[in-house]
């Protein structure tokens, strides 16, 4: 077993702006001008955020700890490769907005 | 290697967060699981100055980091609206994740053990210090004891406001009343004027 934060050559805390764990992660349309830069599990990462994720599903996906993939995506974004956007309810405020709510109670009711 | 598609880039996704708190085997893997789609997630996390006060690591100089698992659960409600669940460890030593997983949470639901109601004490005093929407679901299991709601509120000594309820934690229908009686809770309160 890999210890995980080898992974990362040490590092336990990651570059630039902080994101939430259900920040949604976008792949950018960019080419990877230097591969050697990427670890297989950058590669993976990657791959699943070719469609908007969550940094919570991809840390589930990719079986790596949340604290390690945090900084591969921090990485990933510092090389423009991906983009982190925050969850578009809670921005305002940090509290979610009453129409989500209650799009989330009718949700709730008709499962 | 080109990565990405202008298309699905510019779809927004809504997730919502929803912690789940309370002691020790109060049953919050069992209602996450009823309830969502339940998936492993698993964090290791750099011992911080409090964590190392409180895991003997003696013999083991070279452990710098602890394993915390986490109850995770999602709920597609809409194709853009997600709806996340968090099982959080109760123990105040793991309240580095609480900080993390509370911020933009919609609400918490604290899971008790009338049997056991001191266990939810920590988190009680958490949200609430924080001013984090919360109820109170009592997990009603096998054989144990069932309570009035009203004397788990004067043992907790809980707000007239704060909705009690009781739940069997194995069942969907009941978990899903109980996540139900969490939103109706949040809007209540933001409709509520703001205290000077």
């Amino acid at each position: 077993m890999v210890r995980p934060y080898a992974l990362t050559r040490g590092r336990t805390r990651h570059a630039g702006e902080a994101f939430d764990l259900v920040a949604t992660v976008t792949a950018t349309p960019g080419t990877v001008t230097d591969p050697a830069a990427l670890a297989p599990e950058h590669v993976s990462v990657l791959q699943l955020a070719r469609v908007p994720t969550t940094v919570v599903d991809i840390a589930s996906d990719v079986d790596l700890p949340l604290g390690v993939v945090r900084i591969l995506l921090a990485d990933l974004r510092e090389l423009g490769l991906v983009a982190i956007r925050a969850p578009a309810t809670t921005a305002a405020r940090g509290v979610v907005d009453k129409n989500t709510l209650r799009e989330v109670l009718n949700g709730l009711r008709g499962l | 290697m080109v990565y990405g598609d202008s298309d699905v880039a510019t779809r927004r996704h809504r997730a919502i967060k929803i912690l789940l708190a309370g002691g020790f085997g109060v049953g919050k893997t069992t209602l996450v699981g009823a309830v969502s789609e339940i998936r492993p997630l698993r964090t290791e996390e750099p011992l911080t100055e409090s964590g190392i006060r409180t895991d003997n690591i003696s013999g083991v100089e070279r452990k710098t980091t602890t394993t915390v698992a986490m109850d995770f659960g999602r709920i597609s409600l809409r194709n853009d609206l997600i709806l996340y669940l968090f099982g959080t460890p109760g123990q105040e030593r793991f309240w580095f994740m609480w900080d993390e997983l509370a911020i933009g949470a919609l609400g918490a639901v604290v899971l008790a053990d009338t049997r056991r109601l001191a266990d939810c004490f920590p988190a009680i005093d958490y949200f609430e210090r924080r001013e984090i929407p919360f109820i109170i679901a009592l997990n009603c299991f096998d054989g144990a004891r069932r309570y009035d709601p009203e004397d788990v509120r004067i043992a907790l000594d809980l707000d007239p406001g704060l909705p009690i309820i009781t739940c069997d934690a194995r069942s969907r229908e009941s978990a899903k009343q109980v996540l139900i009686a969490l939103v109706e809770h949040v809007l209540m309160v933001a409709d509520e004027p703001v205290a000077p």
